[in-house]
């Protein structure tokens, strides 16, 4: 009961946004060159939605691929940085002069590398994820339970055991609350590289909508990249959810 | 006459330590002048002061003492949890470290893994413990989940199997925690206050249970209790530890025979015994009250 509530009046005020952006538009009589109407951008979503999606696939694809490999790769870093302070010592310092560079300089690198296309757009968000998902799983595993760990140290478990069996789980709801931050990022970067050099993706579309100046092109665009992002942002709480219940105390869990 | 082993190296103290658990594999735990300090210099805490104790393999013993003594401790050296500042720790004949012979330890918060389910936590050991650990992907759904569901039905946690800790009450926690440090038939069993948060007629049922079980498999058995009646009706033996830095101040055999009922903790020796341990730990002038 509650949560239909929730839900209808959530529906409603987001509703009532894009009502009150078509009714303002219409009375001051905006051009359609500087803010389309919502129901414009909906019906170009709609016409062009052929055209549009392969890219999509496209740029989803790039996003996927960067993400897993990103977050593969920060949960070994984080673990490792977590765990030792030698590698807390010289990686978390190296990976913070990473972070700072904004990507946008490191994209035509990777272009002079490997190409325009696809891999810039790939690695942007394989570098974009990584550092999410580092320092939290680095948080996670370095502020484990002594109490917990002891459990396992009384029965001569191994480092290993303790890992697996301790560690790990405990950095679960921090490794899953950096996947939400690690999607989001990775999706704009592989965006960003494809506005850059690319000849495919919806990042490339957005170029040649401005160059054209098809606005009602460029925000359906727009607004297909938050749909997919909000999707996306979604999936993964959906799966924080369902696998990290334990630490939120919610009884739904598997 | 040990005096003259301890001044050589420790190296020799283990041989020695080898050479007389062959003669007399009784001894499971021999603390010798072992002391433990946390911390550096003035600013350090003496946890446990110069502590001398031997345990002969079958023995029940309870240890008492005021609050902050030292008696967990002393299980923390003998699980190889805490390393000793100063003297031997030997378990099983070996320098702890090593792990000699099946432990099974539960702490004094019942430190359950919030991930897992209480069958799960329970489980634990024989996920980690040899010889079970080669079986466990084979057995946790069979043979491992019966044994687990078996000790759980007998402190009366039956229907809780499938909840996640965070769902149980305190005094169900502790009953679980019991049930972990059971589950992989320890030779060597060490409690931390177990039934601290329980009832009177719960924890008195759970004394039968556990002195059935002592009874019937005699693992040897470390027993951390504030409750004197407990420490009478369970222990072979009564170790009374002073007020910080602990030591042992009195080691008392109890001589009541087994199995034990609450009938007997009732009898006027066993009352006197009570009192004769509360006069140890407490000033005699305070304890004017009730036995
Ligand atoms: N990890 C630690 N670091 C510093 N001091 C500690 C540590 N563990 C225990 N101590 C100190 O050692 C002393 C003995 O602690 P211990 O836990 O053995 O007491 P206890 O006899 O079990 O008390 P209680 O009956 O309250 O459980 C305490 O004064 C405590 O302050
Ligand atoms: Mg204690």
């Amino acid at each position: 009961m509650a949560r239909i509530t929730r839900v209808l009046s959530a529906t409603a005020v987001i509703l009532g946004f894009f009502g009150a952006w078509e009714l303002l538009c219409r009375l001051l009589h905006v051009s359609d060159l500087v803010l389309p109407l919502p129901s414009q951008i909906l019906v170009t979503l709609i016409e062009r939605f052929p055209d549009l999606w392969p890219h999509l696939i496209q740029t989803i694809a790039s996003t996927l691929a960067g993400f897993t490999f990103g977050v593969l790769a920060g949960v070994v870093i984080g673990v490792m940085v977590g765990s030792s302070r030698l590698a807390y010592d010289t990686l978390y310092p190296l990976l913070i002069g990473f972070s700072s560079v904004p990507k946008v300089a490191i994209i035509p690198i990777f272009v002079i590398w490997f190409g325009a296309g696809t891999i810039p757009a790939i690695l942007t968000a394989l570098s974009l994820s990584i550092f999410p998902v580092v320092v939290n799983v680095a948080t996670g595993i370095s502020t484990s339970e002594p109490e917990l760990e002891d459990v396992l140290r009384a029965l001569g478990a191994s480092r290993r055991d303790i890992l697996w069996n301790v560690a790990l789980p405990r950095t679960l709801p921090y490794l899953f609350a950096s996947l939400k931050v690690a999607i989001t990022v990775a999706f704009i970067g592989s965006i960003t590289s494809e506005t850059i050099a690319s000849n495919y993706g919806i990042g490339t579309v957005m170029m040649v909508a401005s160059a054209n100046f098809d606005v009602a092109l460029l925000f359906a665009g727009l607004a297909l990249i938050s749909i997919t992002g909000i999707a996306l942002y979604g999936l993964f709480s959906f799966a924080e959810a369902r696998f990290t219940g334990w630490a939120t105390r919610k009884s739904a869990v598997a | 006459m040990d005096q003259s082993v301890q001044s050589e190296s420790k190296f020799a103290v283990e041989a020695g330590r080898s050479a007389t658990s062959a003669e007399q594999p009784s001894k499971v735990i021999e603390l010798e002048a072992v002391s433990v300090r946390f911390g550096q210099g003035r600013s350090g805490t003496t946890a446990l002061g110069e502590t001398t104790l031997d345990v002969r393999k079958g023995e029940f013993i309870s240890f008492v003492g005021p609050s902050g003594c030292g008696k967990s401790t002393i299980l923390r050296l003998v699980s190889g949890l805490v390393r000793p500042t100063n003297g031997v720790v030997v378990v099983g004949g070996r320098e702890v470290g090593v792990k000699a012979l099946r432990i099974g330890m539960a702490f004094q918060n019942a430190s359950m893994m919030p991930w897992l389910t209480v069958e799960r936590n329970v489980m634990l050991p024989l996920k980690i413990v040899p010889p079970f650990r080669a079986d466990y992907r084979r057995k946790r759904k069979g043979e491992f989940r019966d044994r687990v569901r078996a000790l759980l039905a007998q402190v009366g946690l039956s229907d809780f199997a499938d909840h996640f800790p965070w769902q149980l009450s305190g005094g169900m926690l502790q009953r679980a925690n019991l049930c972990r440090a059971l589950v992989h038939d320890p030779q060597l069993l060490l409690l931390d206050e177990p039934f601290g948060a329980l009832d009177q007629f719960t924890r008195e049922e759970l004394w039968g249970t556990l002195q059935a079980l002592w009874l019937d498999k005699r693992p040897t058995v470390l027993l951390v209790t504030h409750d004197l009646r407990e420490a009478a009706y369970l222990g072979s033996r009564i170790c009374v530890m002073s007020a910080r830095p602990g030591r042992i101040i009195s080691d008392t055999p109890v001589p009541f025979a087994y199995p034990r009922t609450l009938e007997t903790t009732y009898e006027p020796e066993f009352i006197a015994l009570g009192k004769r341990m509360r006069e140890l730990i407490v000033p005699v002038q305070t304890s004017g009250g009730s036995a």
